[in-house]
């Protein structure tokens, strides 16, 4: 009787060490953005944001920012076969969509050669490209732009 | 008895011009009663043909349009209405509705011979047939989009800027119609190479 005693004492103070053990070295005793939730634990989804249908332009931060997107792109494709961004901002286009035109930039290729119409490296708008969500910031930031964009 | 005088061909015309009342009643009634059930059977069939269960029963359809038709905005949305194939694809009145599908017997013929049987073989027609559907839905003025979205009833307040842009001019004018800028809004596009407007 004693003996069975020993060992159910031993068994699960070796359980209660094993156990947490595990949950510290998941945590590592960090706490991130994720909160304190252990990395095999789902922890709760933030909601999706929505992005705005239509807005003003976007000022530019830095020297070379890609222009942001002010408006959705939902279902907007860009591949082999069509690319529905250059069927406003194309220089064929722009004018009658008042769209902003594409910069000159993106006719060249990377050897430097000017081509009539966007090389395929610029082809993938949404490489650079991209729409801005209603969200907050998830960690504080204080970036300042260049004197000439900040004015 | 009259009739015995004239002979078996005699007799058979007479019974033809001069039927008796009751004979009379009898043809119509039956006549009345098989018009139902044709026409009731033939329209009941007509509609079958119109649904989207019925559209997807070939694998020409399932596995390839309607899968990307899910993911686009007249299949999911926020409010749940849905728009399926034949509200695009048949028009709603019945005569355009019975010359699409006198049409559409070309579309049988295909399945039989397999024109699109594969995936291969459907993207390499997808062009074809989405040009085919671009035209008829430019020559008939989106009659099957505005079945739903009505211009008059349109509200630009509540509408995009880049929208009401358009809307407020080409479509308001007459000099476009919807497809000539929405196209590739529920299935996935063919190469746009020489598509006005496209890139």
């Amino acid at each position: 009787m004693k003996k069975r005693l020993t060992i159910v004492a031993f068994v699960s103070l070796l359980t209660s060490i094993i156990a947490t053990n595990v949950a510290w070295a998941d945590m590592g005793g960090v706490q991130s953005l994720r909160g304190l939730e252990e990395l095999d634990a789902n922890n709760t989804a933030d909601s999706l944001k929505r992005v705005p249908r239509d807005r003003e332009t976007f000022e530019r931060d830095y020297l070379h920012q890609p222009p942001l997107i002010p408006h959705q792109i939902r279902g907007y494709k860009v591949d082999l076969n069509s690319n529905k961004c250059l069927s406003c901002h194309s220089w064929q286009n722009y004018k009658k969509t008042g769209a902003t035109k594409v910069s000159m930039t993106h006719f060249e290729t990377r050897d430097g050669q000017q081509l009539s119409d966007v090389s395929p490296r610029r082809y993938f708008c949404n490489q650079c490209h991209v729409p801005q969500a209603d969200a907050k910031p998830l960690v504080d930031n204080n970036f300042n732009s260049v004197k000439p964009l900040a004015d | 008895m009259a009739n015995q005088n004239k002979g078996l061909i005699g007799r058979y015309w007479s019974l033809l011009t001069n039927p008796t009342r009751i004979a009379m009643g009898i043809i119509l009634a039956l006549g009345f009663v098989a018009g139902i059930v044709f026409w009731g059977g033939f329209n009941t069939a007509l509609e079958i043909t119109n649904t989207e269960e019925f559209c997807i029963s070939c694998h020409e359809m399932e596995a390839n349009v309607y899968q990307e038709y899910r993911e686009t905005i007249h299949y999911s949305n926020r409010s749940g209405v849905r728009a399926t194939c034949p509200d695009c694809h048949v028009p709603k009145d019945w005569t355009h509705k019975i010359i699409r599908k006198i049409a559409a017997s070309k579309e049988v013929w295909g399945k039989i011979t397999g024109l699109i049987d594969t995936r291969e073989k459907f993207v390499e027609h997808r062009k074809s047939m989405a040009l085919r559907e671009w035209k008829r839905m430019k020559e008939n003025d989106s009659r099957e989009c505005r079945n739903c979205h009505n211009f008059e009833s349109m509200d630009f307040s509540e509408q995009g800027r880049r929208s009401v842009t358009m809307h407020s001019t080409a479509l308001a004018s007459g000099e476009k119609t919807c497809i000539d800028c929405h196209k590739g809004i529920a299935h996935e596009l063919p190469d746009m190479e020489g598509v006005e407007g496209w890139h």
